[in-house]
This record gives structure tokens, sequence and C-alpha cells, in this order.
């Protein structure tokens, strides 16, 4: 009777302390299912969810207060991704948060921009150069087209382009099988 | 020389009679009536980036004269390949399936075709990275069909030597001549592209591998190695059997190395080069002559097909003029019928990727029977040169399941079409590869910038939070100063009022005058003030680079002045005449 309960007490010892020596060896930092849903998001830090980025909008959807279909660039594929990563039901997009639009890019009218540097201070991702009376710019590449910069323009010289098709971007279209009538005799 | 063999492939009907039976055929370079006169020259003709324009409209440009530099080292430059005048730097339709227009420089010919002063490069006399540089300036890339940058392919292999340098001769697809040709006419120039190739490359040994229904090329090519006396030089007939003439395929055949997935054929020594590559490298170092012109085959529904000497630039409808295509003429396809791409009309120019203009109809292409479903019966598994498993690439595209498309090596596939060659479903199965590649082509670069947006924006969260950080530092540590500076005030000014020696408490008593007033004592609030007051007189600095003027400098300023109060009260006449 008092070898068995030794053998259960040393044997709960040793496990605990296994357990214990794994929780701080092996102890995983950050949330790895918020960095899963952050590399889903399409990172333009645009706000539209209602948070104010892109990571906070994928903390509070791992914490499950927020739903999957409040990303407007995502887009429908986003929400799928999203669905299938949550385990939740596919819904369409909500549209209060926006509606999905092509891709974008701002575009500074170098005539009118007066300097004012107040793009500069809403761009997330400073894509924008430029310095206080001296004329603004925007540099495309690094540009996610959130539109932030749009409103807070005094002077409305920032306009949303869509970005235009070229041959580097071009895709293969998907091969479709041309269905012809059939005339009868 | 023992031979080795690849998997699968397929035997097409060649018809490649027709356009060898003529010698190479200059193209009427672009004479002076109608439209006919003008060169397009795209810029981005290379993988690698968009070259940058040199020149703008109304400038005379030299044949040969560098019209578009290389955009970093993964680029090539672009040159004029006639002399005149630019019309114009625009947007123009490319030879491209997608028909979208890309940045071009149009020239008029003036006819004199007047070159620039040409020179020959001595490679001997300088590095290696120099030779490479000149041959990335002289534009001289890979004229195979694949246009890679030939200067990136130069490098020796990891022991600094190569064993084996492949010159690819085989020209496996149907219809096209080119090198064919090539190698007939001008195979003593090739020879000495490929002694260059050679010594860049530290090469051991040479193998140019034809293949064997090319009678007359090898036998140009043996004459020529033999009349060099090329020891290490060998002309190989190899099996005629589509796609023989893939790189990794003619290594297969020629040495028996297999390049497995994810390595470079210089990993094992071996290097490829095509025939009129090494022409053009000729042509590039010891002629000095930028690579401006290629040979172009015009064949299939044409009533004189034959090989055409023709300058990039060239529109095709100038091209095609000589060699008639026939009325019933539907399509036109850059490249052979196999891998060619249908192009969106005749007025696209000739670009350095251009072996082939394949004039299609619907006697010479009947349109495809319909495509039925794949019935797994795994001829195209057995055809495919580059042992993948063609029906599972198609099943995963067709479902757009990218991610094992890519487990079962999507990305070696070299879209001969064999597989689609013998589908006894007829299903245009390179089709679906291509999409697929070009989805997650595009997947791939949506990701790399959602990854730099998120970069940029949790550096900018970073550089906020610390200038937030250092801001509150700064004032804690100017409110701490004031405060200390107060009380000294406090202190000292009942004492010492009129020698009062820091300037805090200076400006206290002098604001205070405690000499005349010695009741009134400066209150802590009104110390602060006046710190603060100090601190920001401290602070202007006159800019430095309105002093030390010279005159003439001076004049100027007073002339802008001048010319600003004058526009002022043009735009303002009811303003003051200066605020």
């Amino acid at each position: 009777m008092l070898a068995a309960l030794l053998v259960m007490a040393l044997g709960a010892v040793v496990l605990g302390a296994a357990l214990g020596f794994a929780a701080v060896k092996f102890r995983v930092e950050g949330d790895p299912l918020t960095e899963k849903i952050d590399a889903i998001l399409p990172q333009t830090q645009c706000g539209q969810c209602g948070y104010p980025g892109c990571k906070p909008y994928a903390a509070a959807m791992a914490k499950g207060e927020a739903d999957i279909n409040q990303c407007p660039p995502g887009g429908d594929e986003g929400i799928r991704k999203l669905a299938d990563l949550l385990g939740r039901e596919y819904k369409p997009l909500s549209a209060e948060h926006g509606v999905e639009k092509p891709k974008a890019l701002a575009v500074i009218d170098e005539q009118r921009c007066i300097g004012c540097t107040l793009c500069i201070q809403a761009c997330p991702v400073d894509a924008i150069v430029g310095a206080a009376k001296q004329m603004h710019t925007v540099i495309a590449a690094q540009c996610t087209g959130c539109e932030l910069c749009v409103p807070v323009c005094p002077v409305d010289c920032i306009d949303m382009v869509p970005v235009a098709e070229n041959i580097t971007t071009w895709k293969w279209k998907y091969p479709v099988v041309a269905i012809k009538p059939v005339t009868t005799q | 020389m023992q031979l080795f063999d690849f998997n699968g492939g397929v035997t097409p009907e060649y018809h490649k009679e027709a356009s060898t039976q003529s010698p190479i055929a200059v193209s009427p370079a672009p004479s002076r009536n109608g439209l006919k006169n003008f060169l397009v020259i795209p810029l981005h003709q290379s993988i690698g980036g968009t070259p940058r324009p040199l020149v703008s409209a109304g400038d005379r440009v030299l044949k040969g004269q560098r019209i578009g530099a290389a955009d970093g080292d993964m680029s090539s430059a672009v040159h004029a390949s006639t002399s005149g005048q630019v019309v114009a730097v625009e947007m123009r339709r490319m030879p491209h399936p997608s028909g979208l227009s890309a940045l071009c420089v149009v020239i008029e010919a003036d006819g004199r075709d007047e070159w620039i002063a040409r020179q020959p490069f001595d490679y001997h006399q300088h590095t290696a990275a120099e030779t490479r540089d000149y041959l990335r300036d002289a534009g001289v890339v890979g004229l195979g069909g694949a246009v890679f940058p030939t200067h990136l392919k130069i490098s020796p292999g990891k022991g600094g030597k190569l064993d084996t340098l492949i010159i690819n001769g085989a020209e496996c697809e149907p219809f096209i001549t080119c090198d064919d040709l090539l190698m007939r006419e001008r195979a003593e120039a090739i020879i000495q592209g490929v002694v260059i190739l050679r010594d860049l490359l530290a090469a051991g040994r040479a193998l140019i591998g034809i293949e064997d229904n090319k009678p007359q090329a090898l036998a140009a090519m043996t004459a020529a190695v033999q009349a060099g006396g090329h020891q290490d030089m060998a002309v190989v007939a190899v099996p005629t059997r589509y796609p023989a003439g893939g790189a990794k395929q003619l290594i297969r055949v020629l040495t028996g190395i297999e390049v497995p997935h994810g390595k470079r054929s210089t990993d094992y020594g071996v290097q490829c080069f095509n025939v009129g590559t090494a022409y053009a490298i000729h042509e590039a170092i010891n002629l000095g002559q930028p690579l401006i012109s290629r040979i172009v085959t015009v064949a299939g529904n044409v009533a004189a097909p034959r090989n055409y000497a023709a300058l990039i630039g060239t529109p095709l409808h100038t091209l095609l003029a000589n060699s008639q295509p026939l009325p019933d003429t539907d399509r036109l396809i850059m490249g052979g019928p196999m891998m060619g791409i249908t192009l969106p009309g005749d007025e696209v120019p000739v670009v350095k990727a251009t072996n082939c203009i394949l004039v299609g109809s619907p006697r010479l292409f009947p349109p495809p029977p319909p495509e039925m479903p794949c019935i797994r019966c795994g001829e195209c598994a057995k055809a495919c040169p580059a042992d993948l498993q063609p029906f599972e690439l198609y099943w995963f595209s067709r479902a757009k399941i990218f991610g094992k498309a890519q487990e079962y090596h999507l990305f070696d596939c070299i879209e001969c079409g064999c597989c689609a060659y013998v589908c006894p479903s007829h299903i245009p199965l390179v089709d679906y590869y291509r999409f697929a590649k070009s989805e997650i082509w595009a997947n791939e670069s949506e990701k790399a910038a959602a990854d730099q947006a998120r970069e940029q924006y949790e550096f900018r969260q970073l550089r906020e939070a610390r200038e937030a950080q250092e801001k509150a530092a700064r004032l804690a540590a100017r409110t701490a100063a004031g405060r200390a500076a107060a009380t000294n005030a406090l202190a000292m000014a009942p004492v010492t009022a009129p020698a009062a020696t820091s300037a805090a408490a200076s400006a206290v008593t002098s604001a205070a005058t405690p000499v005349t007033e010695p009741a009134q004592t400066p209150s802590p609030q009104a110390a602060l003030i006046a710190a603060a007051l100090e601190r920001a007189r401290a602070q202007q600095v006159q800019p430095a680079n309105t002093t030390n003027l010279t005159p003439e400098q001076q004049a100027e300023i007073a002339a802008i002045e001048a010319r600003r109060a004058q526009i002022r009260t043009q735009a303002h006449p009811h303003l003051p005449p200066d605020d």
C-alpha cells in the first residue's frame, strides 16, 4: 500500500517537473494564431475594419471579438482563407466596412500640393516623402492604397489611381472552353 | 563519343525544308516610303528590369547607339538598330500574348545606316567583371528564346572553371530554321564566339550539339572547328527528337548529367549557350557591334518561307511582306507551333526573342478538337521530358490548388507542349500550367508587398513610440532645468541682483528691477517664463546662407525680389506691395 503510494507520488513529482521544465523551455512568444491571421490580411493598414491596423484586427479575430468579414482590401478570397484558418462559416463582406475595390495607388498632383505634411503624418507605411512647404510625392512601390491620405489633404490634391495591368503583371487567363452553338440541319 | 538519352519527347512533323531552300536574306532596311521607315524598339526585351531610355523625341541616333541603359545588373541594354531620328518614346503594342503596350523608342530611319565608332573589345586585357559589364551594355542576351541576359551566365562554376561548355544548335522545334541557316552560313563566326565563351568560362571542352536532321549545318560547323584547329571542341550530332534543344535535355544527352530540381547546371560544371548567342558574342567582342539584329525564320502559310537577318524593331508587316503571307492567314505566332505565342497583330516589332514568325491559317493549324475529360491514361507522363507528372499538375492547376501544383514541381515544367501533343483528350495542358504559374507569381509578389508593408508599418509604430518617448524625456528635462534655474534665481535675487550671472536670473532681475523696487520679489512663474523666453531667443539661429554674399548674389536676390514684388502687384493689386 505504502509502496504504491510512494510510486505514484514519485511519478507525479517527476512528471510535474518535466512539465514545468517544458513550459519554460518551449515557451511560445506571442500569439501564433494572431501571426497566422496577420499573414492572411493584406497589410494595407487602412483601418476600414474598425481597428487601427491589420495586426490589432488579427488580434481581435484571434480572441473571437471581431468577425472575419470586415476587411475590404482582402476581399472575398481573404474571407475564405480566414474562414478556412479559423474554422468559421464563410460570410460575404460586411457592407458597413466598405466594398472590395481594384488595387489603386495614391498619386499627388504636384501642381496643387502645398506641402502641409498632413498626408505624410497620415500614411501608415511611410510611403510619402516631402517636407514642410516642399512638394510631396508618393513612393509607388510602398503605397498600399489605403486611402488614409485622401481625406486629410486640405487642397484635395491626392487621387487614387487604379493600378493598370502591364506586361510584367499580366496573367494568363484560366483556359476556358468556348461553347459554340451547333447549327442543326 | 557516348551519347545519353532523355525520357519522353515526341517526334512531330518538322516542316523545316521549305525555309532552308534559300540563304539568309537581309530584311530590307526600312525604306523611306510610306509607313515602312519606322523602327519600334521596345526597351524591355530581356528578363530583368526595364532599361531606362537614354534618348528622347527629336534626338538623332546612330546605328548601334545605346538607347536604353540596363537597369541594375539583372537587365540588358538596348540599342538603335539603324541611324535616324527618334520620333517618340512612347507606349506601343508588344509582341506578347496579352497585346498590352510597353515603352518603346520609335526611330525614323534616315536610310544612311550610319554606324557608331566600332571598336573590338580585348577581353584578355580586362577583368571578368569588366567583360560582363561590356556584354551587358552591348545588349547580348540568350537568343534561343528565353532572352536571359548572357552576362549573368558568364561566371565559372564553383571550382573557378567549367568542365563542359555546351553550345546549343539542336533547334528542335518544327518550322524554325534560324539557327540551322546561321550555322550553315556563319559557322566560323559562331566558332569565334565559342572561343570567347570558352576563354571567359575557363571551360575544359566545348561540345556543339546539333540535331542530326541538319547535315549541312553539322558539316559547316565541323569544318569550321577543324579549320580553327580547336582540339578541345567537338561537333556532336544528337538524335532528332523534340525537345532535344531544351537546355536540360541537351545537357543530359551530351554529358549524361541530369540537373536536379532547384540546382543550376554550373553546379555540375556545365553551362549551355545557344549558337545565336555565340554569334552575338563574337559580333559584340570581336567587331564591337551590339546586338541590333537577329535571324528570323518566316514560315508557315507564306508563299516564300525564308530566313531573314532582321533589325530589332522591324515591324512584322515589313518583314512579312517579303515572304507574302497567303490570303487565308488568320494568325501570327512568335516561335514554333509547340511553344510559340499568338501575337496580337502584325504591327508589333521584331524583338530579341523573335526566332520565328509562324504564319498560321485554318488549313495549316485546324482548330483543335473539343477538349474531353482526362481519362488518366498517363500518356503525358510518358512524353514529359522533364520527368514530371503532367496529369497531376493539370488537376491541381485546374482546381486552382496551387500549393500542390508547386509540390509536384510545376516550375520545372519547360512548357514544351509534349504532354498536350500526345493527350488523347486534346486538353490544352500547357495553358493550364501557364495560368497556374502566373497566378503563383502574382500571389508571391502580392505576399512580398504585404510583408514589406507590414515591416514599414511596424517600423513606423516603433519610430512613433520612440519619438514620443524622446519628446517626453526632453520636456521633462527642460521643465526640471527651468525649475532649477527659477529656484536659483529666487535664492540669489535678493543678495546679488545686479551681478546675477545666470541668464535666467538676469532676465528675471531686469524684468523685476529689484534695485529700484527691492520689496518686490519675482515669483517662480515669472522666472520660468523668463527662462523659456531666453531659450527661445537662443534657438533663433540666423540662416547661414544669407551671410557673406558676393555682390552678384546680392544683385540676383534683389532682381528676384523685384520680380516677386511685380508679380504680387499684378496678381493682387489690392494687397500692399510687400507683406
